[in-house]
């Protein structure tokens, strides 16, 4: 197996090496330097220019803001309804109601939360009869100047990300004799969780923590969606400037870009310090032996925080979805007068070519990077080493700087470089954002699997590739399809990269619904947003199906 | 070949370490169609010597000695290249495939034609009273059953000797018996070298080879 040996090296270089040239890309044009456009000299003042723009702190502070107030929310009510409820019928019940949520595009779940708690929104709509209200109330709720209904948005769908990545390190501690053993001696659920299994559990999860912080910081679909105008956060911005038609605008957006950077680095530095600080609360109350055996209401408010959040993405959604159909939908009627085809119909033959893009570079970036992973462990079995933290650490780099920072950086490689292979091109950033995901996602399944099958079938007399094919894939299929369906998943719902490489000349279904966002024809959205949620959802369909009718026969082969 | 050619399978001064600490030394012949077995606690290394031989050995170890079978030098050669058949505690047929498959997986591919094939594992099927099972899921079979099919399977590999790691272990004592008696005496039959490595006192009766005794690990 030759090839596995290949695969190593080549994942560390997909993930770590577009990092390392895209930043150059965004730097050295900060600096001034970029032939391709005729700077050639050194100089601050791209520096200078970006801080002269107006309210350019502001908007970096939103972005600070945003992201650290994002994911210390996402992850407080993760934890404590893990600590609150686990091992019980309702835990599992909201484990059901979370997992599918995490398919669905960040952009979709915006416009769907949108659709609910505009001014002319369903929610508003259901309280019009008791509170008498006859037309839309002039709120700003969307696009809000502090950006709390972005945060809104980005926490509804943070919560079933970290809620499903703490899932996957549960199993790998002894959770249910510690929570015994700390209720035996009188603490509370959520006292005896977060003394005794919290800092295990965070040691597990944090990569994915920073990779919330470095998304919230630097995120631009939802902030176009939901945030605020004046000014909007800094990546709207960049991203404004980055397409500006004027060329030499970009070194302002490289200058921008470093900006970003630096506004990531410092949440990481506030949240490296609210980490020390949580853990010194904790550790002072655990010594103190404070109990807290009373936390029902704790326990309550986390369970109502967490199922609120889950039902918002479905309810906008289900909205996305009536609204798509709808002929005429006025206010305050909880009903569309009519359901109607047309919207579809009149969209269809435009949808088509960005369908195809959508599909294509998702299933090519999908199958590249299960190719790389299957090569991956498939060299770990043969030499027997993982690559430990080192290795992990890898895999999230590209998750834990901000894409806006570094994917500028190539497209201004790619521009440079001359080449027509746009769609190449595009499979290429995408497989840098699918890479890592498919990777976590079957790496637990694949080093589960009992590795004395493959002893069993060399004792036969068979080769590796034989026993892989033969024996490792098939027994595997179920851990494959899903991750394929993760990593479909994951390039559909690419905003940032498929703008930047594909430069409106490759449009994809998620491009394409975000750019309606200022125009506010919701019966239009629908129809992006929805066909945006049904793509990774067919997936996971097919990922559950295939493998279920291929062995059909088999009964060790069920869930 | 620099080797004298000796039928069956010679381990010449094996020596197993881990972090310096010697965990095996053994130097031993088995003649075809007999057994030795390595009798011991768990956690004494037993299994680790039975990866040495069957060349899957963690490579933490630190190992050093040669496997030969009938003058043929194993020690080199990678898992799927030595033909060392084994069976562990549990059948681990595969779950994906049906009865016949999992044997006709293990034929040789010099057993051509599909048809041919399939005949061959039914016949092996019906060898151990298991006539007509194999399209069956092998889910569906006792443990006794699935032991058997286990079993056939190996033997079908052609393998130049038999590791057995505590293979009745999991199995009840009405069945542990039958199920004891035919693997050996397909293994006699064979005229294999076989290693077994159990902690059963009756195992090693069964069998009627030698014993190497290992103490436990300190």
């Amino acid at each position: 197996m030759t090839l596995a040996r290949l695969a190593p090296p080549l994942t560390i270089g997909i993930l770590i090496l577009p990092l390392v040239f895209g930043l150059v890309g965004t730097v050295l044009p900060a600096f001034g330097y970029l032939p391709a456009l005729g700077g050639t000299t050194v100089t601050t003042t791209h520096f200078a220019e970006l801080f002269a723009m107006p309210a350019i702190w502001r908007s970096a502070w939103l972005s600070l803001f945003v992201g650290l107030a994002t994911t210390a929310i996402s992850l407080g009510i993760v934890m404590l309804f893990v600590a609150g409820w686990s091992q019980t019928r309702v835990f599992q019940r909201v484990q059901h109601l979370l997992s599918p949520l995490l398919a669905i595009p960040h952009a979709a779940a915006a416009f769907g939360l949108a659709f609910l708690i505009a001014p002319s929104g369903y929610l508003i709509r259901l309280a019009a009869p008791v509170f008498g209200i006859d037309r839309p109330p002039d709120l700003l709720i969307i696009n809000d100047p502090l950006g709390l209904t972005m945060m809104a948005g980005l926490i509804v769908k943070e919560i079933p990300f970290l809620f499903l990545v703490t899932l996957a390190a549960l199993p790998q501690l002894p959770h249910r004799p510690t929570m015994q053993l700390t209720s035996a001696m009188g603490y509370g659920r959520v006292a005896g969780f977060a003394y005794a299994l919290a800092p295990r559990v965070y040691r597990q999860i944090r990569f994915a923590v920073y990779a919330v912080i470095a998304y919230a910081t630097s995120v631009v679909d939802v902030a176009i969606i939901l945030g605020p105008n004046l000014p909007p956060t800094l990546p709207v911005r960049l991203l404004r400037w980055m397409n500006d038609p004027d060329l030499s605008v970009r070194f302002l957006a490289s200058a921008g870009a470093v900006l970003q950077l630096s506004v990531t680095i410092a949440a990481l530095a506030l949240w490296w310090l609210l980490e020390r600080f949580v853990a010194a609360v904790v550790t002072a109350a655990c010594d103190g032996g404070l109990r807290f055996r009373r936390d029902r209401i704790v326990r309550i408010l986390s369970l109502t925080a967490t199922a609120i959040a889950g039902l918002l993405v479905f309810a906008g959604v289900a909205l996305l979805a009536l609204w798509s159909v709808s002929a005429f939908w006025q206010f305050p009627d909880l009903w569309p007068q009519a359901l109607s085809l047309s919207t579809w119909q009149s969209a269809l033959p435009r949808i088509l070519d960005p369908l195809a893009t959508t599909l294509l570079a998702g299933l090519a970036s999908t199958l590249i990077a299960l190719l790389l992973t299957i090569g991956c462990l498939e060299r770990e079995i043969e030499t027997g080493k993982t690559g430990g933290s080192r290795a992990l650490l890898a895999i999230y780099m590209p998750l834990m700087v901000p894409q806006i920072a570094f994917v500028f950086g190539l497209q201004v490689l790619f521009v440079a470089s001359g080449t027509d292979q746009r769609f190449a091109a595009l499979v290429f950033v995408h497989l840098i954002f699918v890479l890592p995901y498919v990777f976590l996602s079957l790496s637990d399944p694949w080093r589960a699997l009992d590795r004395r099958y493959d002893r069993v079938a060399a004792g036969l007399g068979r080769s590796r590739l034989v026993t892989l094919v033969s024996i490792r894939l098939p027994m595997l299929a179920r851990a494959i399809a899903t991750a394929a369906a993760v990593g479909f998943a994951v390039s559909v719902g690419q905003y940032l990269p498929t703008v930047l490489i594909g430069e409106g000349r490759l449009t994809t279904i998620t491009t394409e619904a975000v750019a309606l966002a200022s125009g506010g024809n919701r019966r239009i959205i629908g129809v992006y947003a929805f066909l945006q949620t049904l793509l990774p959802f067919l997936a996971f369909a097919i990922a559950s199906l295939v493998p279920a009718l291929l062995f059909r026969g088999r009964r060790s082969m069920r869930v | 070949m620099t080797q004298p050619e000796r039928a069956g399978l010679s381990l010449r001064d094996i020596a197993i370490r881990l972090d310096g600490r010697l965990l095996i030394a053994l130097d031993a012949h088995v003649a075809p169609g007999e057994t030795l077995t390595v009798m011991g606690p768990s956690g004494s290394g037993k299994s680790t010597l039975l990866a040495y031989i069957g060349g899957f050995l963690d490579p933490i170890f630190d190992a050093q000695g040669q496997v030969l079978v009938d003058g043929v030098d194993l020690t080199a050669l990678p898992a799927d290249a030595r033909h060392a058949g084994i069976l562990f505690q549990d059948p681990l047929l595969f779950p994906h495939m049906s009865v016949a498959s999992n044997i006709a997986f293990a034929l040789p591919p010099d057993v051509k034609g599909r048809a041919n094939r399939r005949a061959i594992a039914e016949k092996a099927l019906a060898e151990v009273d298991l006539a007509g099972f194999g399209p069956r899921d092998p889910d569906t079979l006792s443990g006794g059953q699935k032991a058997r099919v286990a079993l056939q399977r190996v033997l079908l590999s052609r393998p130049r000797l038999l590791l057995l790691d505590e293979p009745f272990a999991k199995l009840d004592m009405s069945l542990r018996a039958q199920t004891r008696r035919l693997v050996f005496d397909q293994a006699r039959a064979a005229k294999l070298p076989v290693i077994l490595v159990t902690h059963d006192a009756a195992d090693a009766e069964a069998a009627g080879g030698a014993v190497f005794e290992m103490n436990g690990a300190p």
